[in-house]
């Protein structure tokens, strides 16, 4: 009797897990092989058949083509902006986390409590307020309204200083110290070097935020041939008459879009697949201090 | 005082893009147009608005049925890895982390076709709701749960890898003291498991409400195409979005960005200096 239960609830349990895999699963699998189908296959063959490479080529083809290569103008700016966002942030983030961590100064505590509200609190809430703001200066439009905000990363502040406050001990550095190093030195000989593996662990998070973030540019820029692929997607969308019949006929059909879709993931799920293990460690870093 | 060096180029982008904007969108929250100081009545006006308590209802179901969902099934799913050999459950982990790499305007594209009964491979199971064509998947008393499993979709694997890392916390002794006084796994998971992590479901929860009541990207694109049907200020940031661009009312979406932001920041510091889960030194 006891043994059928247990048979009976291992079953669901796995027949549960199963159905939650395909729930994550199925979605990307669906998106990968939409390009290499014709919109018309789309609707009538089984949504899991594989088309041909010459449908791929052809929805290849008329997305990147689509308005004078506009598509390609999105990725470049999108790596524009999330470079230049990921650089900033590590240029600041690595001397403000040793500072924290290993320097003592007034109002060094006050610093790090409100570093941990903005890292918690959402981005999002600071979108508008950063529009009115840039809008007042008047640098709505430029670059500089997106890569700006971008570089401001607190979580990137706060694991630089669980790394040092972790792994170099203060009397290694008093006794660099007292041979002589300057306080400079102290950080570009001994803190520096070894700074490489939250370089890496910052630059994948800023990376991914930087790169999926819809908000800040779609309120900071109003010109489409300075949006980033996320605002990108937007216009796309508009433009293809499955989700927008108003359009009438257009070159951008489902296959188009979805290859529009998978051009926008792909450097980011590019990232996870190499970095799954230093991201899940991250992940874990920044929650399970403490 | 070198420390001041050190902390110096971070300090000048967290005053910029942290400090000065919230104190702007402040000042022009109490301001009208014109400049002149005028007390609470931006907070009032848009507090009246019809638009404004829509959309913090809408929120508010999005919220409830995106909380309830994550607690019970990253708990669950992560109780059932927890109980699997590490190497296969690393496999699931992985799977079900995956869609996080979609996050944001890709996520919303990927499910407007996953909800479009027309091509979707779920289209046995929305056929099953009534669902024939997107335009009825999309109808607006549906859109709390179609976010909610977008959220979901790439969310919930990060949650289930920290819970995850959570259990693999707890001392083994623990666990075979429960086996030993003949606790089933059942009971173990309830009264052994559940409890020692339970900061982490409090944690997962908090920043859950915080990022849900930003919602903007989703009920933008899905708006975006469903003809219309869809309201435009279906969500806060939304509202503050459409009063700053569409009627030119900076003071107004200040108001309500100012809302968000104290939820936000009310959050953040209930957190930090309410909980242990932050070490500060």
């Amino acid at each position: 009797m006891r043994f059928t239960k247990r048979i009976w609830v291992r079953t669901a349990s796995f027949i549960v897990l199963l159905a939650f895999t395909a729930f994550f699963f199925v979605p990307i699998v669906w998106l990968l092989l939409a390009p290499t189908k014709t919109d018309h296959q789309l609707l009538v063959d089984n949504p899991f058949a594989i088309g041909s490479f010459h449908n791929l080529a052809t929805a290849w083809r008329l997305m990147f083509g689509f308005e004078n290569h506009t598509l390609l103008s999105w990725l470049e700016n999108s790596a524009i902006y999330s470079f230049g966002g990921v650089a900033l942030a590590i240029v600041c983030a690595i001397p403000a986390g040793y500072g924290l961590a290993l320097t003592e100064f007034i109002g060094r505590k006050t610093l790090l409590g409100i570093t941990l509200v903005v890292m918690i609190m959402p981005s999002a809430a600071l979108v508008l307020p950063l529009f009115l703001e840039i809008n007042a200066v008047h640098l709505v439009g430029s670059p500089f309204s997106v890569i700006l905000p971008f570089s401001f990363f607190p979580f990137g502040v706060y694991l630089c200083y669980i790394f040092y406050a972790s792994t170099i001990p203060k009397d290694l550095l008093a006794a660099a110290r007292v041979d002589g190093c300057s306080e400079w030195d102290v950080f570009r000989r001994i803190a520096l070097p070894l700074a490489r593996p939250v370089v890496a662990l910052v630059a994948f998070f800023a990376f991914v935020a930087d790169w999926t973030n819809f908000f800040l540019p779609f309120v900071m820029l109003y010109n489409s041939s300075s949006y980033p692929l996320t605002v990108g997607l937007q216009d796309l969308l508009g433009a293809t008459p499955a989700f927008n019949p108003g359009i009438g006929s257009s070159a951008i059909l489902r296959p188009e879009l979805a290859i529009a879709t998978i051009v926008t993931i792909a450097p980011v799920l590019v990232v996870f697949l190499f970095a799954q293990r230093s991201l899940v460690s991250g992940l874990l870093a920044g929650a399970t201090k403490g | 005082m070198s420390g001041y060096i050190f902390v110096c180029a971070y300090v000048l982008l967290l005053f910029c893009f942290g400090v000065a904007p919230t104190g702007y969108a402040i000042y022009l929250a109490l301001s009208s147009s014109g400049g002149h100081f005028v007390g609470f009545s931006n907070f009032v006006s848009t507090g009246k608005d019809f638009r404004f308590v829509a959309a913090f209802e809408h929120i508010g179901e999005y919220l409830s049925i995106w909380l309830g969902s994550l607690v019970v099934f990253v708990l669950g799913l992560a109780l059932m890895l927890h109980s699997m050999a590490r190497r296969v459950s690393s496999v699931f982990r992985f799977i079900f982390y995956l869609p996080g790499a979609l996050a944001g305007a890709a996520s919303v594209l990927v499910w407007l076709f996953m909800l479009d009964p027309s091509v979707s491979p779920l289209h046995v199971l929305l056929s099953a709701f009534g669902l024939h064509v997107l335009g009825q998947t999309l109808l607006p008393n549906h859109l709390p749960i179609v976010f909610a499993v977008i959220a979901f979709w790439t969310g919930a694997g990060g949650w289930i890898v920290v819970t995850y890392g959570a259990l693999n916390n707890i001392p083994y002794e623990l666990l075979e003291a429960a086996a030993l006084d003949g606790a089933s796994a059942w009971q173990t998971a309830l009264r052994v498991k559940l409890p020692l992590i339970k900061k982490w479901v409090v944690y997962m929860l908090i920043l859950a409400f915080a990022a849900g009541t930003q919602l903007f990207v989703e009920p933008q694109l899905v708006s975006e195409a469903s003809l219309g049907l869809v309201s435009q200020t279906w969500s806060p940031n939304e509202l503050a979005y459409y009063l700053a661009f569409q009627n030119d009312n900076f003071n107004g979406a200040a108001a309500v960005s100012v809302d968000l932001l104290i939820v936000g920041l009310l959050v953040a510091a209930v957190l930090v200096f309410r909980t242990k889960l932050f070490e500060v030194d």
